[in-house]
């Protein structure tokens, strides 16, 4: 079976196969997705939702029941931008343990970023990644260079690598700056239907030098700045590409102002145009960097309040799509440097669901609906994963569920993450909302919030 | 006291009581046998990952005047040359038993960052763009010497690359905490972008700005920010920017002038300038061991001592000592 066939059904997983998995009945939650908001139990058998009704009665003494009172039932979470880190960087994360994290944060399927060493630019990595994406506890996808080694000249094999089954193309990590490069891309992919240009929108002038938002906090720390225009020029720059190309242009993690009304004005005018929202970029502030503390270090950076006001509305009014987590794991002694020298990201899959509860849902931002409509269906349809993602929880749909209290309050502890690297700029904060249970293709993978293999 | 970080929490107060200690050593400094026991049987370590000149033997010599054992550490010789990191060097350099570790970075937040590995107590000498700490306290303590006691209402001028400017960031800080009116000036290309908050008039007139203060303080242009395109020429910056012969012969006569080194003669300012009566440059580094003998007095002896500016007391939080001491060495040092 090819990997196509896999990304595009419900077939060989690598785990065990569907048939031996015991019937799991999940009891007494309250079922959220696309279609609306009902009280129901859920039947899976072979991977498959069997059954959604009243009262449902476990069928043998093997069956796995699933306390889900208080809960809520939703299709699993898709997360679009996932840093595995594997192949060459396994000190931070593997696909493995990447996806114990994943799971544990009510994601059912990632899709791996492709800035690894060496780059996923071509067919025999890309297989590497799903070859040890069968092994891992939830759905593994991987996103490919748009560039061969990233470099932002010639165009890596998308052909090849969209018939293997992938379907978003990114440089993330970098900016693909060069405008030609850029518009050949966007050009070229429409031969391929689904497949999406993801930028990492930064100017690369502009931020060449800078560790954090260009403002007055880092007027004052004295650290070289990160200008939001940096952000806004690429965005409008690959708009007018886009429609120049017929294109399909997606925006990674928006972290700006200017950057969402941008987008929000393409819409309006009917462009090809998906953008993404980070958790941390709804939740925290340049301010953060006032300790020099390299956890909060990030592109593109966190940046004022107003931002974050501007993200919340671009979230709540449709303007951005998706909350993707740009999970970045990073060794200790990577981040134990300077601000300036240290890399650039954090982690975020274990966290996100838990923090949209709480700075979005919870305060009357967005409902949860749209929460999940952000979390996990237009994600699953942006990475061409909705024949088995983010669907109705309905009889004869994959079984990928992730179900949550979302009253549960806790407190990040960096240490009792699964990840294998620690730098959450969460750690000791408090947030309402907790995984309880996953389900991955009919198998409990998180059950009681601990991963069960 | 533990740290001296940055200059950002330090109240009216704290400053002055540096600068009333810096006076005290002052005297110090000047005694025939410029040597007191203060912190006898401490280790101050210098850790510089940047090359310097005044700073680092300002601090030596200012360990070695309180009779502390001084560890001395340099990029081109050390490990950092194998690839240790930041974070083993400073641990290393506490094993041997450093007290204090002075660190001086060419990244912003350094200090802070060793600050967190460490017991010791971490001076920053320099870091990044950020801060530079006693450079501030040391030039706050030299106009105090010529303008003070107070400096309520002293209109000082700060000249030239602010924005990469640690020195800078420190004394706008310092300056108007105690009370001085500060106004920057230069490129708009090399001040900060965003300066909501900093209690400074910005201009971009030096002309105009001459004409209306009482000291000026020209800071170090650096020859690569050129290349960067933040100015086009260093003759259209000197011609601009720079404190010229002509610019100073326009200057009242009692206006001082002040450069924390090391100075590119002929840019930002003329030679003649430097050398002239007015400038106070040679003095603020003679004026700077006196004060980092009180930031180290001040930070390995504890808080107890230190009143009035004249007789500063340890109360004997060093090693071996006990009971109170004289910081000047006439009292009852063992």
């Amino acid at each position: 079976m090819t990997v196509h066939a896999r990304a595009a059904g419900a077939g060989d997983l690598g785990r065990s196969s569907p048939a031996e998995l015991a019937e799991i009945v999940v009891r007494g939650g309250r079922i959220v997705d696309e279609t609306g908001e009902r009280r129901a139990d859920v039947r899976v058998r072979n991977g498959v939702i069997v059954e959604v009704g009243e009262s449902l009665a476990p069928e043998s003494a093997a069956t796995i029941v699933l306390d889900a009172s208080g809960c809520v039932v939703a299709p699993g979470l898709v997360d679009v931008h996932t840093h595995l880190r594997e192949p060459g960087m396994e000190e931070a994360e593997t696909i493995e343990s990447g996806s114990r994290a994943a799971v544990r944060g009510g994601y059912t399927a990632v899709v791996a970023m492709p800035n690894t060493d060496p780059a996923i630019d071509n067919v025999g990595t890309a297989r590497y990644v799903l070859e040890q994406g069968r092994r891992a506890v939830c759905d593994v996808h991987t996103a490919a260079a748009i560039t061969v080694g990233r470099l932002g000249e010639h165009l890596a094999p998308i052909g090849e690598l969209y018939d293997i089954g992938v379907r978003i193309f990114t440089d993330d990590g970098t900016c693909l700056g060069d405008s030609q490069v850029m518009r050949r891309a966007l050009e070229y992919a429409t031969a391929f239907p689904g497949a999406v240009i993801a930028q990492h929108a930064e100017d690369p002038a502009l931020v060449k030098g800078g560790h954090m938002h260009e403002g007055a906090w880092s007027a004052r720390l004295g650290i070289g700045g990160r200008p939001s225009e940096a952000e806004a020029l690429i965005v409008h720059r690959d708009i007018v590409l886009a429609r120049m190309t017929g294109g399909v242009v997606h925006f990674q993690h928006l972290s700006a102002a200017e950057s969402v009304d941008i987008v929000r004005v393409a819409k309006l005018a009917g462009r090809r145009v998906t953008a993404e929202a980070t958790p941390h970029h709804f939740t925290l502030t340049d301010e953060c960097c006032a300790s020099y503390d390299p956890v909060f270090k990030v592109n593109p950076p966190l940046r004022t309040a107003d931002d974050i006001a501007a993200i919340k509305r671009g979230l709540a009014d449709g303007t951005i799509d998706v909350i993707a987590t740009d999970h970045a794991p990073h060794p200790a002694e990577a981040k134990d440097r300077p601000f300036d020298e240290a890399p650039s990201g954090m982690l975020g899959l274990e966290t996100a669901l838990a923090l949209t509860l709480t700075e979005l849902v919870e305060p009357g931002v967005i409902t949860l609906q749209r929460a999940l409509a952000l979390l996990s269906w237009n994600p699953a349809r942006i990475a061409g994963l909705a024949e088995t993602h983010g669907g109705p929880v309905a009889e004869g749909r994959p079984a990928n569920l992730c179900i949550f209290d979302p009253s549960h309050a806790w407190e990040v502890d960096a240490l009792a993450l699964a990840s294998r690297a620690t730098n959450t700029p969460y750690h000791g904060r408090k947030l309402t909302g907790k995984v309880r249970h996953t389900i991955v293709l009919g198998e409990a993978v998180v059950i009681d919030g601990e991963v069960t293999r | 006291m533990k740290h001296l970080l940055g200059v950002e929490d330090l109240t009216r107060a704290d400053i002055e009581e540096l600068l009333d200690l810096a006076d005290s050593f002052l005297e110090v400094t000047q005694r025939d046998i410029a040597k007191v026991p203060a912190l006898r049987g401490r280790t101050v370590a210098t850790m510089f990952f940047e090359d310097s000149t005044r700073t680092k033997l300002s601090f030596e010599t200012a360990a070695k005047r309180l009779s502390a054992d001084t560890l001395s550490f340099s990029v081109s010789t050390s490990s950092v040359k194998k690839g240790e990191s930041l974070k083993d060097t400073a641990q290393t350099v506490e094993a041997m038993g450093a007290d204090a570790i002075v660190v001086r970075h060419s990244s912003s937040g350094a200090p802070h960052r060793v600050a967190g590995w460490v017991n010791a107590s971490v001076v920053n000498a320099g870091d990044g763009w950020h801060g530079h700490p006693t450079q501030a306290l040391l030039d706050a303590f030299t106009l105090r010497r010529h303008r003070g006691p107070s400096l309520d209402g002293l209109r000082v001028l700060i000249a030239g690359d602010v924005k990469h400017s640690r020195v800078a960031r420190s004394d706008v800080h310092v300056l108007t905490t105690l009370g001085a009116q500060v106004t920057v000036c230069g490129p708009p290309t090399l001040l900060p972008g965003a300066t909501e908050g900093w209690p400074v008039t910005i201009t971009h007139d030096l002309d105009d700005a001459l004409c209306d203060t009482d000291v000026v303080y020209l800071l170090r242009i650096q020859r690569e920010r050129q290349d960067a395109a933040l100015f086009p020429t260093l003759r259209e910056y000197t011609a601009r920017w720079g404190l010229t012969d002509e610019r100073a012969a326009r200057l009242k006569p009692d206006v001082l002038v002040m450069h924390p080194g090391p100075m590119n003669r002929g840019v930002e300012i003329s030679s003649a300038v430097a050398d002239s009566p007015r400038s106070l440059i040679l003095e603020q580094v003679s004026n700077g061991v006196a004060v980092r003998m009180g930031v180290l007095f001040k930070l390995l002896a504890g808080d107890a001592g230190a009143g009035g500016g004249s007789r500063a007391a340890g109360a004997g939080t060093a090693t071996g000592a006990a009971g109170t001491r004289d910081v000047t060495g006439q009292g009852a040092s063992r």
